[in-house]
Order: C-alpha cells, then structure tokens, then sequence
C-alpha cells in the first residue's frame, strides 16, 4: 500500500501546485488596475523586459529568416515553385515561427531575469519589508512587471516576423535571384491580415502572458535560498517553454484547422 | 540613466513594433490590396467551381481585377454560386463571360473574366451570364479514355459509326 500512498500524494502535490498557481494568477489580475494607475513603473519594466531583449530578439530574427529563406528555396524549386518563397517564408514566421521562437527568446532572456530578480527580493526580504510597511508587494512588484512582459512579448514578435521576412528577401531577391516583384505579391495575394498575421499576434500575447506569469511565480514562490533562487530560475525556463510549445500547438489547431 | 530617457527609450520600442506592424501590414499581407478602395459585386453560376477559394484572385487579361469574397451552393439548380468584388475602375459588358482557370500546371484556381462587346456595362450585383467550369481532371480523363474506345470500336466496325 506504500506506492498508493505515494501516489496519491505525488497528485495531491500536483493538484495543489496548479491551484496555488491558478490563485495567485487571479491575485495577480486583481492588482493590475493599481498598476495601471501607476504606468511610469510599467514603463520601466518594459524597458527592463522589452528594449533588452530586442538585440537578441532582432539579431535571431534576421538569420532565421536568412536559412529559412536558403532551406526552403532548395526544397521548393524541385516543383519549379520558388517564386513562392516569400509567401512560405512569411507564413511560416507570422503563424508560427515569429510568436513561438519569441516566446522561447523571451523565456530565456526576460523570464531568468524578471525569477532571478524577484527571488533575489525575496532573499534579501524586500519583500517581507514592503509587507510590513503595508504595501502590496503584487501591486508593487509583480503587476508592473507582468503587465511590462505582456505588453512587449506581441510588439517584440512583430518585430521577429518583420526582420525575418526582410532577412529572407535579402537571401531570396540579393542571393538567389528571385524577382523582387514576385516576391512581395504573392504575400500580399495570399497572406491575409486578420486570419494569418491577427492570429499570429494573438498567440504571442497568450505566450507572453504565460512567460512572464510563470516568471513571476517561480520567483515570488521561490525558497529564499542561492540554490533555491538557481532551482526557480531553471524552472521558470523549463516550465514556461514546454508552456508555449503545448499552448501553441492547441491554438494552432483552434486557430487554422479549417483551411 | 534618466527617467525620460528609459521613457524614450520604450517609445522608440513602441514606435519599432507599430512600424514593424505596418510593414508587414502593408508590404507583406493584404491589407495594401483592397482594403477601402472601392469594389462592386458580381455573381456567376458554375456548373464546377474545381478548387476555388474564396479571396482567389479574379483577373481580367491576366491582371488583377478582384477577388473571389463568398462560394455556396444553389439548392434548387445545384450549380456553385461564387460572388465577385471586383474594383470600380473596371467594367465590363453585359456579354462578359467568366471561366475557372488554373495558374500553372499546379498552380491556384482563379476566374478568369473575358469581355465580351454589348454596349451596356455590367451593374452592381449583376450576374455573370456565360460561365464556363473548372477542368477536372478525373473527368478529362474519362472524356479521354471513352473518346479512345469509342474510335476503337469504330474501328473495329470498320467506320459504322462514328
């Protein structure tokens, strides 16, 4: 019977992570209002969050537009259809490419810092301090931050799919010949604005939601400790990628499964 | 660093991200085509509409002219019913007949408008009167195949029927 009880409480353990989780997201978008008020602390946070991850953010843009551009061409003029290069490459970075890699970027880059940051808080008891002065730490701390991370996740994905699409017209018109006219009508004749690029957008502000939420979680709840601060940071990176891969592949299906 | 400068600093993000918005709005999807120009509304009926898409091009000559906005099925005669938004510079006469072409060996379908010489135009919401269907594949084929039998039958019979 010594496996069922470990069982039962290896669930129990789970259930009560989720719920724990699934409360203090409502916590957290019930303070958001009071952040809204004070918009000069979001301002900082999307500085924090989305000007520093632009480097990265634009510079894996441009080469995955650039092999995007190279693969493709070899698989599609076997089919002498390289003339639709730019329509693969496009659709390829705004449906998916463009939120998903941002998404992973912005995990790897925003999220470790916004845990490392705020576990650090915790560890030196800043935010116990601010309990104790009688301010909410979520309204203070939190809330500026998930609202900075929401904001810049869809404009930083935008920007991918842009520098990627101008990266595959380098490689398409500049290296390999492909009419330039050609190239821009055949996206403009088949890539539509609501359904395509509308939809891509809106799954990179669900992937920022998730990203930065579980960011803040892992740093909020993170035990107060150097190895616990590296075990919440680790955490935020896994959790929050293995987020965006499963979400996106439900929203994908939601979003385009009639053709 | 200043306050204004980290203010400036995510303005010029903001402003990145909205013109990167507007380039792949405007360059690399189709808000550029269409959007506000204005269109007027056509109909025709097909026998076959093949594989046709609705926002599949309509071209006049080869140039663009419009695009395909709804397809449905006539309940009573069974013949596809494909709605046309063609551009208000373009008119055409009365006599104008569409066809379902390919582009390409395996390229998209789109409808072909032909002009024909009536002296009156085409009105808003006017249906197309001369159509003429997709080619199926499957069907051309088996047009294929019986015109073959039947010479080979005619053959036999030494030219008894054609």
């Amino acid at each position: 019977m010594n496996w069922l009880a470990i069982l039962g409480a290896r669930a129990l353990a789970v259930m009560e992570g989720w719920g724990h989780a699934a409360l203090f997201f409502l916590d957290l978008l019930r303070v958001l209002p009071a952040a809204l008020r004070r918009l000069s602390l979001v301002i900082v946070q999307i500085h924090a969050i989305g000007n520093r991850s632009l480097v990265i953010i634009l510079a894996s843009g441009l080469a995955v537009g650039f092999v995007l551009a190279l693969q493709m061409y070899y698989a599609l003029v076997t089919y002498g259809a390289a003339e639709s290069l730019g329509l693969v490459v496009n659709l390829s970075l705004v449906r998916e490419l463009g939120p998903v890699v941002t998404a992973l970027l912005f995990a790897g880059r925003a999220g470790t810092s916004l845990t490392a940051e705020i576990g650090l808080m915790k560890a030196g008891e800043q935010i116990a301090a601010m309990e104790l002065m009688a301010i909410d730490p979520r309204a203070r701390v939190l809330a500026p931050r998930f609202l900075g991370g929401v904001i810049a996740m869809p404009l930083l994905a935008i920007l991918f799919s842009a520098v990627g699409i101008i990266g595959a017209w380098v490689v398409a018109v500049g290296l390999i010949g492909i009419d330039a006219g050609n190239f821009w009508s055949i996206q403009q004749a088949r890539v539509d604005i609501w359904r395509d690029v509308g939809n891509g957008i809106a799954k990179s502000a669900v992937f920022g939601v998730i990203c930065t939420f579980v960011a803040l979680y892992q740093g909020y709840e993170t035990q107060a400790t150097p190895e616990g601060v590296a075990y919440a940071t680790t955490r935020t990176v896994v959790i929050s990628s293995l987020g965006v891969l499963g979400m996106d592949f439900i929203l994908t299906a939601l979003m385009f499964s009639t053709p | 660093m200043g306050k204004r400068g980290i203010e400036t600093l995510v303005g010029l993000f903001v402003l990145l991200g909205t013109v990167g918005l507007l380039f792949i709005a405007l360059k690399a999807a189709n808000l550029g085509n269409f959007g506000g120009t204005d269109t007027y509304t056509l109909s025709a009926r097909f026998d076959n509409i093949g594989g046709l898409k609705v926002r599949a091009p309509v071209r006049s000559a080869g140039v663009s002219v419009g695009r395909v906005t709804s397809i449905s099925l006539d309940p009573k005669t069974y013949q596809g019913v494909v709605t046309l938004e063609v551009l208000r510079g373009y008119q055409f006469p009365k006599d104008t007949s569409a066809k379902i072409l390919t582009a390409g060996l395996l390229g998209d379908q789109y409808v072909g408008l032909e002009a024909g010489g009536d002296e009156k135009n085409l009105a808003a919401g006017d249906a197309i009167k001369q159509t003429q269907s997709a080619v199926v594949l499957e069907n051309l084929i088996s047009q294929f195949l019986f015109s073959k039998a039947a010479d080979a039958g005619a053959g036999a019979d030494n030219g008894g029927k054609k």
